[in-house]
């Protein structure tokens, strides 16, 4: 069986975000890049699905060089082998997908696994654009799963509970925190990893449907009112939330 | 070309959302600036009240109705929606950006070919077309955008686009029998965490964190949730440490709220926290170190410890309700 995982190489979560000169996206100087994290519940899941079915884990990444670092942990995780689509531009994501759709088809890949979000965007739909273009099933933000013959069985986080999905290969999945808990890479592994292959291509040229106009700071909230240290403010406290927000 | 513009709405167990009322209103708002017409539809079986968004401004609304289509079939649901789109030449598109819509717009996307922005917080038009504006690094910053695709997807962040009081006109309706809906991908059972309000949904949180000490002391967080109709939030620090499950995590890696009001309970205030809450209306925190992050983002503060200050709340909101 050919597992694929894409993984996005995106800014730490601690990032200060400061705009850069073009207005349109974040000034990278002094940002640290890691693995989405979404996508290490990903790896995990691929690997672990290997384990269980035998095959094959092919990591896919969309990018510049800088992507190889991402793909490089997810090979020291246990990966077997890595693809880096190269592109210097930035895409939408429906670009993202259709390069990365045509690579999972070349790879032969029936079983797919995302993060359900990437974390610099926060768009949480490559995974389903992708799927959508090759005609594959596909749920997300998965936080079970269970792949048996054909049959795949997966629990989706929704608004107060979860629904179970039935569905069939080959799939996508987009993974949720809870799903596993991630390996840390071992000293074997990242020695291992060292001498993977990294497959490097040019993506297919695609079209963007997204234009940024803009990049802007969500406007500034007014300094707050401290109104004491202990029980004594609470009176006042909830007079100024009936009173003066009006929201209880 | 006058524009044909779609609201699809969401029902959960033959009930609409809330949501629906804020796509409904939200798209005949577009309509009405942007010139063009404006309808729903909505995809399951036996549905209450559909005709009520009439007061949101939609006239007329196509229910697609199969015993099998009670609960949500990505599938399904994404044929229809395309073969709705496609015969009836709508070019923008709405959805909620919920567990449904975030799930289903996408692949509708593919289906007829469209540009999609998700999670947007306002609409604005410029030069006769629609600007989007949409959270980005969990909302440490927004971007606007422009859609260049013919046809235009944008779903909606819930609790954002306020539909106001209805008015008193009802919907037109029109039921289609789905004949064999697609099921390759179909929910087999919903499983509701019991009698809980999600934090994606709620108007009030009330959120602890580390500061509460141990899962022994979060009943006062609930006990203070339960009196608000508040649901219960948590930081990562007290997920990871398993007092709270993960569906309770708000943050980055959590859930990215924005209620009408928040209250943080001994919680610090990590950039990946508030990037998850920053943009509720209302922040209160209650931590008793003043140089917590927390108070750079709270309207209202108390320096105080949780374990004195959280009790006089309670007391404090029972006296009211008696009153
Ligand atoms: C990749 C990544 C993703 C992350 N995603 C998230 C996320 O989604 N959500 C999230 O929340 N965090 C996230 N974090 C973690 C985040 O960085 C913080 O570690 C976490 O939010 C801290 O939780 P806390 O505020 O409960 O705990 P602490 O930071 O330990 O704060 C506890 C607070 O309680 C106060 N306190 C203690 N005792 C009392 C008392 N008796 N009365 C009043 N106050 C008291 C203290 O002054 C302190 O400010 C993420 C981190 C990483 C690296
Ligand atoms: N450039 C990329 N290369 C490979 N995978 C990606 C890329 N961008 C996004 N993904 C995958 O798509 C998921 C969802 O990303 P997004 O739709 O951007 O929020 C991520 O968690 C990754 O698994």
């Amino acid at each position: 069986m050919k597992i694929a995982v894409c993984v996005s190489h995106v800014p730490d979560t601690a990032t200060k975000v400061i705009i850069g000169s073009d207005g349109k996206s974040i000034d990278p100087s002094g940002v640290t890049y890691v693995v989405n994290p979404y996508d290490e519940f990903a790896i995990e899941e691929a690997l672990k699905t290997k384990e269980q079915l035998g095959g094959e884990v092919v990591v896919i990444s969309l990018g510049t060089d800088a992507n190889k670092e991402s793909i490089r942990k997810a090979l020291a995780m246990g990966a077997d082998s890595g693809v880096l689509l190269k592109d210097e531009n930035q895409r939408d994501s429906f670009g993202v997908a259709k390069a990365l759709a045509e690579e999972i088809k070349n790879q032969g890949a029936e079983i797919v696994f995302f993060g359900k979000q990437s974390v610099d965007y926060d768009n949480s739909i490559t995974g389903q654009l992708t799927a959508e273009l090759l005609g594959y099933n596909c749920v997300t933000v998965v936080v079970d799963l269970k792949i048996d013959g054909n049959k795949v069985i997966a629990e989706r986080e929704i608004e107060g509970g979860r629904e179970v999905v039935e569905t069939s290969l080959p799939v996508v999945i987009t993974a949720q925190k809870g799903l596993n808990e991630p390996r840390y890479a071992s000293l074997k592994g990242i020695m291992a990893a060292k001498r993977k292959t990294i497959e490097e291509k040019e993506a297919a040229p695609a079209e963007n449907y997204v234009e940024i106009l803009r990049m802007k700071k969500p406007a500034p909230k007014q300094p707050g009112k401290i109104l004491g240290s202990d029980a004594s403010a609470v009176p006042e406290l909830i007079r100024l939330l009936r009173e003066e927000a009006k929201v209880i | 070309m006058a524009n044909k513009i779609l609201a699809v709405l969401e029902q959960r167990e033959g009930k609409l959302k809330k949501i629906s009322f804020e796509v409904s209103k939200a798209a005949s708002e577009i309509a009405e600036k942007l010139g063009g017409e404006v309808e729903a539809v909505v995809i399951g079986n036996e549905i209450e009240g559909v005709e009520n968004v009439g007061g949101y401004g939609i006239s007329k609304v196509t229910v697609y109705k199969n015993a099998e289509l009670d609960k949500y079939s990505s599938s399904a649901y994404k044929d229809i929606l395309a073969e709705h789109i496609n015969n009836s030449g709508n070019d923008i598109i709405f959805f909620g950006n919920t567990a449904m819509g975030k799930d289903l717009a996408p692949r509708v996307a593919v289906k007829v070919n469209a540009g999609i922005a998700m999670d947007c917080t306002a609409l604005e038009i410029e030069g006769g077309e629609i600007i989007a504006t949409r959270p980005v690094y969990a909302g440490k910053a927004l971007i606007d955008v422009k859609l260049t695709s013919e046809k235009k997807i944008f779903t909606l962040r819930p609790n954002v686009f306020n539909p106001g009081e209805p008015s008193d006109a009802k919907a037109e309706i029109e039921v289609k029998e789905v004949a064999n809906p697609n099921l390759s991908e179909r929910v087999v059972e919903l499983k509701k965490s019991e009698g809980k309000l999600d934090v994606a949904e709620a108007s009030i949180i009330v959120s602890g964190g580390r500061g509460m000490k141990g899962p022994e002391h979060f009943h006062l967080v609930e006990e203070l949730a339960d009196l608000l109709g508040a649901a219960v939030g948590a930081s990562r620090a007290v997920v990871d440490a398993g007092w709270r499950p993960h569906s309770e995590q708000v943050g980055q890696t959590g859930k990215t709220v924005s209620p009408n009001l928040y209250i943080a309970l001994g919680i610090s205030g990590a950039i990946q926290h508030l990037a998850g809450m920053r943009s509720s209306k209302y922040i209160v925190a209650v931590n008793k170190d003043p140089d917590a992050p927390i108070f750079q983002v709270a309207d209202y503060g108390i320096t105080g410890d949780v374990f004195e200050v959280v009790p006089a709340m309670i007391e404090e909101i029972k006296k009211l309700k008696e009153s």
